[in-house]
């Protein structure tokens, strides 16, 4: 659906001045926007960039975790561990039908991606060394991924709001076979109990971390706030991350790898000591500890699958023009 | 060679007696993948019992910038609701 229309790059600055007033209109009463209508070039690159990215994310997501199926400890972990990647293809493929609706095509967003132009959540680039790493990846990853989510159900783009709705709802299972996990292990053997606190000292920060930039950094925080592309600001969300997991993991029995943590009573809020944003910039800019395995593999997968796309590409137009399919 | 396959939107039934309901799209190369991808994608957790497949570049939209024109005839016609019309006191089953 939705082909996109070639919309005022070439039009009369002054329409697309008035178009733009009646489009700042629209987000001001709430009226969501939908792919076929007007909307700025920027807001519309914005949209593309993070919907990509967060496609991107999910799909290259599912690498850490996949890596643990054929190890998982019983059967019935493995059956929920599959149908949890499974789910986060499924978040990739929602969002790239979103990202799709703005006139992007998937083949180059996948390109993107490739190419090392578009980025994907660095969280990602961190090794699961042991089982209990699946339990904190469910517990605190996709903890954080609800919270930044969450919010996302009512931002400003029909298609992308409506994706968040389906995600969010299937996110939840994610944090909760994650958290049985670490319940499990916590009660276990001392053995596996250092294993599940190992975990979270590995996973602690780089989850805290998975909300970006702190507000007087972050680039894109002020336009998307006024776009409704975003409702809360990353340090808003990462506070409420903070609040809401401390508890969790004083009830698991584990420690949380902060000297500096402690309740305000004032604020009614965490204090957490300083993050160390070098390491997140460095991860990002490709020197985590898995960036280049991530992304070849991904880029394995896609060259080693396209006998599979063209032979069924080949197979279809073979039945048209036979006319066995409509 | 570019193989990207045609895109298809997805319609849903959650249950006999409801209708089918947009829920996004998919690539497929024909529709009987269309069909089995859109199973997969959209209904894991039992969210339907009949799926419509169409090819995107077979559903035709009305263009938002008409929009006023295009739905305005049916604006001002507040006749055509029963909240337009008095009904006298005592008078039951209107």
């Amino acid at each position: 659906m939705y082909t996109q229309m070639s919309d005022g790059i070439d039009g009369q600055p002054n329409a697309s001045d008035e178009r733009e007033r009646a489009f700042e209109r629209r987000l001001e009463r709430g009226v969501k926007i939908e792919p076929p209508d007007w909307m700025p070039e920027p807001y519309r690159k914005t949209l593309v960039r993070q919907i990509s990215q967060h496609a991107h994310s999910e799909i290259v997501g599912m690498l850490p975790e996949g890596n643990w199926i054929t190890r998982a400890p019983s059967l019935q972990r493995k059956v929920i561990l599959l149908a949890k990647v499974q789910d986060e293809a499924g978040h990739g493929l929602y969002l790239y039908s979103a990202a799709e609706t703005l006139g992007t095509p998937r083949d180059d967003m996948i390109a993107a991606l490739h190419a090392g132009k578009a980025k994907y959540s660095s969280i990602f680039n961190y090794a699961t060394l042991t089982w209990a790493d699946v339990g904190a990846i469910g517990w605190l990853v996709d903890g954080a991924a609800i919270i930044n989510q969450i919010p996302l159900t009512r931002c400003s783009y029909g298609p992308y709001a409506r994706g968040m709705v389906r995600i969010c709802k299937e996110e939840s299972f994610h944090q909760r076979q994650g958290f049985d996990i670490m319940w499990k292990l916590a009660h276990g053997t001392p053995a596996q109990h250092a294993m599940a606190q190992d975990a979270l000292d590995r996973w602690w920060w780089p989850a805290v971390m998975m909300f970006g930039p702190p507000d007087a950094e972050s680039t894109h925080n002020r336009q998307s706030l006024k776009w409704k592309i975003k409702i809360f600001t990353n340090d808003e969300l990462r506070q409420k991350f903070i609040d809401q997991t401390v508890p969790q993991a004083e009830r698991l029995g584990l420690k949380i790898p902060d000297e500096q943590l402690r309740w305000n009573e004032r604020t009614q809020h965490y204090e957490f000591g300083p993050i160390d944003w070098e390491e997140f910039y460095r991860v990002i800019r490709g020197d985590g500890p898995c960036n280049k395995d991530r992304l070849q593999a991904r880029i394995d997968a896609w060259e080693e699958g396209a006998w599979v796309r063209e032979a069924a590409a080949a197979y279809a137009r073979k039945q048209a023009e036979r006319g066995a399919v409509a | 060679m570019k193989n990207q396959w045609p895109q298809w939107e997805v319609f849903v039934r959650s249950e006999a007696g409801l209708a089918h309901k947009h829920v996004g799209s998919l690539h497929a190369a024909d529709a009987r993948m269309a069909l089995e991808h859109a199973r997969d994608l959209y209904t894991r957790r039992n969210e339907g019992v009949s799926i419509w497949v169409v090819k995107s570049e077979n559903v035709h939209a009305t263009d938002p910038q008409e929009s006023d024109e295009f739905f305005g005839p049916s604006e001002d016609k507040t006749y055509r609701f029963p909240t337009s019309y008095h009904v006298p006191e005592g008078v039951k089953h209107l």
